[in-house]
Order: C-alpha cells, then structure tokens, then sequence
C-alpha cells in the first residue's frame, strides 16, 4: 500500500537540500570533487553557464553517459537541466532516474510558449523565477522546488538579489492584503488564485525557495541565505575558480553559517581568484540575458 | 526538563530538512531553536539530527568538531532523536550514538522514494504516515537497540537508551505523535536513560 512520485516526496526531497549547496557538473571528476567539498546534491550539465555563454550555440540536456557517469561516482542527488518545454527530455531523464530536474533558461529553450507539464512526472522539478508571479506559475505547473534565476555565468550576484528581493516582497505583501483583494493580486500576478492564496496563508511558498545565478564568493552565499534563499545552486562560480575544492568548500561554510560574519570571513580566506565576473548592461544590450527566457 | 524547567529543543542546521523539525516542535509547543555550535548543543534537552544528506552533514559535524559535543549529549542521558540522514549519523560508523549499522539510500534514488502507513504500538492504534526519502536501512543491530516499528521486516524505528531513531522523515506530515514521544522521552528519570544509554563504539 505505498505510494510514490506524490508531491510531498517531491518537495520533501527539496527540504533535505536546505542549508545546502548544490554543485554544477560537467564530469564525474567535478562531481566527487563537489561531494568531497560538502556539496548536497550536484547538477549535471554539458558545459556550465559561463561556456554556454562563451560558446553560443544550442544548449541542450547534458550527455546520457556523463549523466550516468556521475550518478555512478556520488551518493548524493543528481540532478540534470532540460531545456525549457522538453517534455521528452525530461521523459528520458525520469527514465534515468535521475533525483531532480531543473527546466532551466540556461539551456536553450525548446518551446517559446509552454513550459512542461510537471505534474504529470513523478521525478520532482525545479524551476527558475525572476519575480513572485513567475514562482508561482512554476508552482500551479508542478514544480516542487523554486530557485531564483539570476543572472546564470556571470559571477555578479546582482539579478539574483533582485530576483529574491522580489519573490520575498511579493510574499510578504500579498500576507499584507485583504481577503478580497487576493482575487485581482492574482490577476497581476498570472497566477492561479488557489495558489496565491495558499501562499498568502502560509507566508512563504508552499516549496522550498533556493538561490541560483551568479554566487562566486563566500559572502554571496551568505547574502543570499539572509535574503531568505533556503540554500544555493552554484554553477561556473566553483569550476571556473582558481581553486575549486576550497572554494566550494568555503561556499558550502559561509552557507551553513550565513548569520555568523567570523565564519564567513574565515571561510573567505585564502582562496585565490575569484571567477571573473560580468557588467549585466553589458549582456543586456548584446540581448544575452537568460533570465528573460522563460515567462 | 532534566535541568528543570521546560523543555529546550535544538535542531542540528548544519545542512538538511531542520526547518520542518523546528515548525513540528514549535506546534507542541516545544522551546527550539536552530543549533550549530558545541556551545548551542550543550544548552539543549533534546537535540534532533535532521534528515538531509549524511556526507554533507558529517564533513560539517567534522569541520565544526560537534561530534564530541553531540556524544557528550548523550553520555549524559539526554535525548537525541535523529530522522533518515541523522539517524545514519547515529550508527556505528558515524557517531557510535546507537549500535546499530545503517546503509545508506539502501531503497535506491529518488524513483524509489515512498510513502507509507505505519503500525507503531508505541504510538496507539492509528497507524502513522512515514515518508521515506532516499531512505536508509538498518542492517544489523545489537541487542540493546529496541525495534519500536518494521516496515517490511526492516526496523524504520528504534530506541536505545535516549537516542530515538527513524529511517524516515516524521517531520513531513501533520501527525506529531512521534516528536510528542521524543518530547516524552524528555521527561524519563535520569537513571533510566544512562541505563542501555551510549555507546557503541
């Protein structure tokens, strides 16, 4: 008489990844160096958002045998990234069994107007958001994890700040509303009512909120925690550092212990060079943004 | 209460699902707070490992040297209730707190996830909802250790001495009955907790 793929199995695998750093990888080398460092779960992907941008060209769902490759070498969760909209990727990757996926803007997107339908999988998902409309039609869809988008590859923390400012402040305004209000708040939001009400109850998102997008130091990681992110995705700002084991063990410190300057200044220290880092108006008017992918 | 007063409650937050044992504490009505230092260990009654992932949260329990704290929470016959990743953290070869052997996501990943009612007498006649997430299993265990559930013959709840473990995670559902029998554990005379107490290493 036991039940699987319910939606509280998908968003209790995302509570056991709170406080946690989960790791993008391309390689299984990458993933037991990720493990190693105290990562809570890894991210498989073909290149990490840094080449991608470099790179250009279609981004797609990461190489079956890498995937299988890395689910082989860690114990701890796989994830993988499927483009937005491709359901069937995301089939094959059910069919891998991989432990979480992420319909990702990194990615190239495969449908411009619809994202996959994430109840119908029993592999739980997570899904990016810029603002509290976007997290909660992610929700109304299925996805039983939310990250903010930031700005993938870039190193600058800033898009991720306004992304979590601005879900955090949606909550906390619609708790402020009226019961008679929340019916014209979800109109502006383009979300379901059932699913703004929820949140305006519960004051938080009915799934866990993490941070994704452009954490590269110690004190990114901790901003974002006393943001309110419940724990962090870091992409090129581990493997494109000069020392990828310390840092990704400092990240995953500074996580833990977000509120405690001491550690985090201790966790800062000697780490060597940082990912270099990009101005956002400058991706901006070359239209590199990925976050505006996806809707 | 073994120190008088009411009841404090620490939720290790080194890494994993501590957030949900806080929020079924804080229902009963428990004192909890999140704790990550010795020094935050040693002020509490009851201290709970959380579910999340073991190898993240011994690297963080290495790194911030809690195990001796943790151990000493125990020796001293206070109540530990440790759930999935925390209850691996109790056997054998982790903390030594139970004597007992876990392997770990023993059910396989995430696809093997289930949900599932559970008969504990301890708890009375209604069956209890447990999630198991990447669960482990004991697959051995000493004498000492008391089976207060199975799930396919497999022990999913055991106790020894103050240490109260489950393979799955009670904190997901909106029944407390197991937390309530932690807190209760709480409330035993001393002697009686030292008694099987530690350890087994």
């Amino acid at each position: 008489m036991s039940e699987q793929g319910t939606f509280r199995l998908k968003t209790g695998l995302a509570e056991m990844l709170k406080g946690g750093v989960i790791m993008d990888v391309t390689n299984r080398d990458q993933a037991k160096i990720a493990e190693e460092s105290g990562a809570c779960a890894v991210m498989a992907l073909e290149r990490v958002p840094s080449d991608i941008r470099r790179d250009g060209g279609v981004a797609r769902m990461a190489n079956l045998e890498v995937i299988a490759a890395i689910q082989e070498a860690v114990t701890i969760p796989v994830m993988a990234k499927v483009r937005i909209g491709h359901f069937v990727e995301a089939q094959v990757l059910q069919n891998l069994e991989v432990d979480y996926i992420d319909e990702s803007e990194v990615l190239t997107p495969a449908d411009e107007a619809h994202h996959i339908d994430k109840l119908g999988f029993d592999v739980p998902f997570v899904c990016g958001a810029t603002n509290l409309g976007e997290a909660l039609r992610r929700i109304a869809e299925g996805a039983a994890m939310i990250r903010s988008k930031g700005e993938a590859g870039t190193g600058n923390i800033v898009e991720a700040v306004r992304h979590l400012r601005a879900i955090v402040g949606g909550i906390k305004r619609l708790q402020s509303l009226p019961a008679e209000e929340l019916a014209s708040e979800a109109k502006n939001l383009q979300a379901p009512l059932e699913v703004v009400r929820a949140v305006a109850e519960l004051g938080w998102l009915s799934v866990p909120l993490f941070c994704a997008g452009g954490i590269a130091t110690p004190a990114d990681a901790a901003l974002t925690i006393q943001l309110g992110a419940e724990g962090n995705f870091v992409g090129s700002g581990i493997f494109k550092s000069a020392d990828p084991e310390r840092r990704a063990k400092a990240i995953v410190e500074a996580t833990t212990h977000a509120r405690d300057p001491e550690r985090v200044a201790a966790a800062s220290m000697g780490l060597g060079e940082a990912m270099r880092g990009e101005e956002i108006a400058t991706l901006a008017a070359e239209g590199a943004l990925l976050q505006n992918r996806g809707w | 209460m073994a120190r008088g007063g009411p009841i404090r409650a620490g939720v290790l937050a080194a890494q994993g699902g501590f957030a949900a044992h806080l929020g079924v504490l804080r229902r009963l009505g428990v004192e909890a707070a999140e704790v990550r230092s010795g020094a935050e260990i040693e002020a509490v009654d009851l201290l709970v490992l959380p579910g999340g992932e073991s190898t993240t949260i011994a690297k963080a329990i290495a790194r911030d040297r809690l195990g001796e704290p943790i151990r000493r929470h125990v020796e001293a016959g206070r109540v530990l209730f440790g759930t999935c990743a925390g209850m691996i953290l109790c056997d054998r070869n982790h903390l030594g707190l139970i004597d007992a052997v876990a392997v770990r996501n023993a059910y396989g990943r995430q696809a093997q996830s289930f949900e599932v009612e559970l008969d504990i007498a301890a708890l009375g006649e209604r069956p209890l909802s447990a999630v198991f997430i990447r669960a482990p299993r004991i697959a051995e265990h000493g004498a000492a250790v008391e089976v207060l559930a199975r799930h396919d013959d497999d022990p999913v709840v055991v106790c020894q001495g103050s240490v109260l473990c489950a393979t799955f995670h009670p904190e997901l559902t909106d029944d407390l009955r197991l937390h309530e029998y932690a807190v209760a554990l709480c409330q035993r005379p001393d002697d009686e907790m030292k008694e099987s107490g530690s350890v087994a290493r």
